[in-house]
């Protein structure tokens, strides 16, 4: 299979699942489009329950969600690829945080990553999420927006398994296989988005080469 | 979770799963829905190699198990993991507690896992005082109400939008609405906080890689991933079954599992952890982080030549979503932990006789969930094994003896037969058995019984053989008892069809049942003997081909009596030579005597087709009786799911009248809608049920065997 099938089929099967997929030109383009989601969304919505109670130190660090306007996490950017993104969401208002996802529970707007591989047959996308802030910001967040580097579009999920190996063999590791947003069907079988994770999956194919 | 004492109550319980019309119409939608969806995933592939592909990898995994076991653990524990392995379940449970009164956890959040199902860890859990809270939703919903789950893969399937948001309503004490997108947001919103406060997680694993000591699990919630990242002990339980050797194996087994499951291409998340993973909360930054392999019988399962099959399992539910039976009554009926077909057999092995002892009966043997496997199971088979080995173990019903006993002797049977047909005299009428004798139960009045012919086609044989003028097949006919002593107007009618095509036919009569009704029954050693008698009264090596008009018999023939036989050194060949010569008769005269339409007058009659079980799985047959009704003159209409069981099962119906009845309702609709003047089939036990309900009925069309209705048009 070509490359070009695979964009398409790729397209074609994350599209199937709900998933936003858009093309770009350079990771500039991924930080303008993830500041411009961010800025059309409402603020998150998520709030503990029992937020306007008087809490216990630790639980109202999830209700200090409050404070912030909105917010975007991109844990396994780089400082020089931040430099970039910064500037865009402080002129919206909006806070970029790339570590401390754990004091944010309670939910942020969006997490942003560049995953390791596409697999075109199902439209998943596959990532290292080792780091434990990366791996939060795309659990936690109402919005995952993922750069896809087109270079790293596979066929099959078989055409990963020696990447995956590699990444298994002889030091902790977490990856994870993503396709579209958390849904679920265990109420009469109606479907559902963002049960537990993001509520919405945007996918930006990144003409890398 | 089904726990009746005895059959009678097993059946009261049945009965109120029947009337459940929520349950009964939200169980139809998805085995319509299920079936379609399933069809979609697997477009343009190979289904069947790559479930077969499955199967060789489990089916390897499974005898390594322990080699495997050893090679997990090195590599797991290099990389951070204690690995334990738990002889039985409440081993299992029991090391969790330890590890959470270890590490000090007191609250515990746990994504899906039937392995912890098994061993009812939760209830554990709870009684060491710790808070166990369940993230899947499904499973969270169950949990709260104290139940068990009714399907494996959708635990609260059986539940309304309403009930879910009464139960909300309580948890929340605020009043919810019954959207159900505003009802998992409350979910959302309630199970976020649980991942904050826990300082466990609990998890199943869907595969367990022994190449590199890393767990995969499938969600689609996402939930696993929170329960094994946020707190700071992960414990995750897992069979022993879910060793596979690489991840190659994983993966080939992942493009089966969920479409087979939910018609889904994958699950939204899959989440593979290798070893101890960094977490910021702990001291050293890193997870602690527990595998518990449970035994709970499968090393000795693995070694068994029987059963070791069921370790295939990828716990799909497939099974359940297109067996007919769970389709009428639900996951609650139809199972005790483990739900569907799988259920029936493994409760007997994971939580005993007593739970198992009803359920197992409750199967028609209609081969739908041993077509859809995705572990490759023959399921049906293992389900009359375990109900023969209670039968052995607590000794078996007198009419059960009582027929086995009669059926070892032929010359008996066919007495008891000839008998039958004058004690029935004044209660028949037309054909039918006016009012049911004593022995069967008022429940079966819902079709009409057909009463014994006055001659059986045995008698007649000698008269009707045809003459060939040239010989070009020897074929052994063999027409199973219903045909030859109730209905031998359908075997006469396929003779007749069968003439005139250079087939030399012969039927010996030291012929008997071909044994299904034991099987049924559970009566296998008799079961064996008649399989014999068979096999010596019809020397494969005299034929070419061995016909049968019932679809039943001949699949029980050809792939049942192999089976039988596969480990008998000196009888295996023999068995397998008859095996391979049995064909259906349709396939027989479609595709080997390729009748012509020529040969028939047209009349155009509006017809459609009931595809016996046993024809279309167990047979493999799905296009040869179309093709004959449109050769034989008539209009082929097909019906909605003209594939699914009829609901007679033999034995079955006897048993569970009031589901048979039930499934025979849904069948007689999808024929009403087809507007057929005629629907024919090509089993005697699909004809006894079809026709007894529209007779009952009082149905527009008439049901006939596909020969009659050929045998009327073929032009003399």
């Amino acid at each position: 299979m070509c490359a070009m099938d695979n964009v398409a089929l790729f397209t074609e099967k994350a599209k199937l699942v709900s998933a936003v997929v858009s093309e770009i030109k350079s990771l500039e383009q991924a930080y303008e489009y993830t500041t411009e989601l961010c800025d059309q969304k409402e603020a998150c919505q998520l709030l503990l329950s029992g937020c306007e109670e008087p809490l216990s130190g630790k639980a109202e660090d999830l209700c200090q969600l409050k404070d912030w306007s909105k917010m975007i996490a991109a844990p396994g950017l780089s400082e020089e690829e931040l430099k970039k993104f910064i500037p865009l969401a402080k002129e919206k208002g909006i806070s970029l945080i790339k570590d401390g996802v754990r004091n944010h529970l309670g939910g942020i707007d969006i997490g942003f990553t560049v995953v390791d591989y596409g697999i075109a047959e199902t439209g998943t996308l596959v990532l290292d999420s080792s780091s434990e802030e990366l791996r939060l910001a795309t659990m936690i967040s109402e919005i995952h927006v993922a750069v896809l580097p087109k270079s790293k579009l596979r066929a099959t999920s078989m055409d990963v398994e020696k990447e995956l190996i590699s990444y298994m063999k002889d030091s902790p590791n977490y990856t994870a296989f993503i396709t579209g947003a958390s849904r679920t069907a265990d109420i009469e079988r109606v479907l559902a988005i963002g049960v537990h994770g993001p509520l919405e999956l945007h996918i930006l194919l990144w003409e890398d080469n | 979770m089904q726990s009746a004492k005895d059959l009678k109550g097993y059946r009261t319980e049945l009965k109120g799963a029947l009337d459940n019309e929520f349950l009964r119409t939200s169980m139809d939608n998805f085995a319509v829905a299920y079936r379609a969806s399933r069809a979609n995933a697997f477009k343009g592939m190979d289904v069947d190699a790559m479930i077969r592909d499955v199967a060789k990898r489990k089916s390897a995994a499974i005898s390594h198990m322990d080699e495997l076991f050893e090679e997990f653990k090195e590599k797991a524990e290099k990389v951070g993991v204690k690995v334990h392995l738990a002889a039985t379940a409440y081993e299992a449970n029991e090391l969790i507690a330890k590890i959470a009164r270890d590490s000090k956890c007191k609250k515990i959040v746990k994504s899906k896992s039937m392995t912890a199902e098994e061993t009812l860890l939760n209830h554990h859990l709870e009684d060491a005082g710790l808070e166990v809270t369940e993230t899947d939703l499904g499973e969270w919903i169950i949990q709260l109400r104290h139940e068990g789950p009714t399907h494996m893969v959708m635990p609260a399937i059986h539940l309304s939008r309403y009930q879910v948001s009464d139960l909300f309503s309580d948890v929340t004490k605020k009043k919810q609405t019954a959207e159900i997108e505003k009802l998992v947001k409350v979910a959302r919103r309630e199970l976020r906080q649980k991942y904050v406060e826990a300082d466990m997680g609990i998890s199943g694993a869907n595969f367990a890689i022994a190449e590199t000591g890393t767990i995969g699990i499938a969600t689609n919630e996402g939930n696993a991933r929170l329960v094994t990242t946020l707190p700071r002990v992960h414990v995750a339980l897992a069979g022993l079954d879910k060793l596979v050797p690489s991840l190659e194996d994983a993966l080939a087994t992942l493009r089966v599992l969920p479409r087979n499951a939910t018609g889904q291409a994958i699950t939204s998340y899959v989440t593979w952890i290798t070893g101890a993973n960094e977490c910021q909360v702990t001291e050293d930054k890193n997870k602690e982080m527990h595998i518990i392999f449970l035994d709970n019988g499968r090393r000795a399962l693995a070694k068994d030549p029987d059963f070791k099959e069921v370790l295939q399992c990828v716990r799909c539910g497939a099974c359940a979503n297109v067996c007919p039976v769970y389709r009428m009554v639900g996951g609650h009926q139809m199972g005790h932990v483990y739900i569907g077909a799988i259920g029936l057999i493994l409760t007997y092995f994971f939580h005993g006789r007593e739970k198992a002892r009803n359920l197992v009966q409750n199967c028609i043997n209609c081969q739908a969930c041993e077509k859809i496997c995705a572990g490759g199971i023959d399921l049906p088979r293992l389900i009359k094994l375990v109900h023969a080995k209670i039968q052995d173990e607590e000794g078996h019903p007198l009419q059960s003896t009582l027929l086995a006993k009669l059926m070892k002797n032929r010359k008996l049977f066919h007495t008891f037969l000839r008998t039958a047909k004058v004690a029935q005299k004044p209660l028949t009428s037309n054909g039918y058995i006016r009012h049911l004798p004593q022995i069967f139960m008022k429940e079966h009045g819902f079709k009409a019984l057909p009463a014994i012919a006055k001659k059986p086609f045995r008698d007649e044989w000698k008269k009707i053989k045809p003459v060939e003028t040239r010989s070009k097949y020897k074929v052994g006919l063999f027409s199973g008892c219903v045909q030859d002593f109730v209905y031998p107007e359908q075997l006469k009618a396929g003779v007749k069809v069968i003439a005139g095509h250079g087939a030399d036919l012969d039927f010996p009569m030291e012929q008997t049942c071909c044994g299904l009704p034991l099987q049924m029954m559970g009566e296998l050693d008799t079961l064996k003997e008649v399989a014999l008698q068979n096999i010596a009264a019809m020397d494969a090596s005299k034929y070419d081909y061995i016909v049968t008009l019932c679809a039943s018999c001949a699949s029980h023939l050809k792939h049942g009596y192999p089976k039988l036989f596969a480990n008998e050194p000196g009888l295996s060949v023999k068995v397998q030579q008859f095996a391979d010569k049995v064909v259906s008769f349709s396939t027989f005269v479609n595709d080997i005597l390729q009748v012509d339409a020529a040969e028939f007058k047209h009349t155009g009659q509006k017809t459609s087709m009931h595809y016996p079980c046993h024809l279309c799985r167990g047979m493999g047959v799905v296009e040869a009786p179309a093709e004959l009704v449109e050769k034989g003159g008539m209009e082929y209409v097909p019906a909605d799911e003209a594939q699914t069981c009829c609901g007679f099962g033999g034995t079955f119906s006897a048993k569970f009248p009031e589901l048979s009845e039930q499934i025979l309702i849904k069948k007689m609709t999808d024929f009403e809608k087809t507007e057929a003047e005629v629907v024919v089939t090509e089993c005697p036990g699909c004809i006894m049920q079809l026709r007894g309900g529209a007779v009952k009925r009082g149905e527009k069309f008439v049901v006939k065997h596909i020969a009659e209705a050929l045998a009327e048009n073929k032009i003399a």
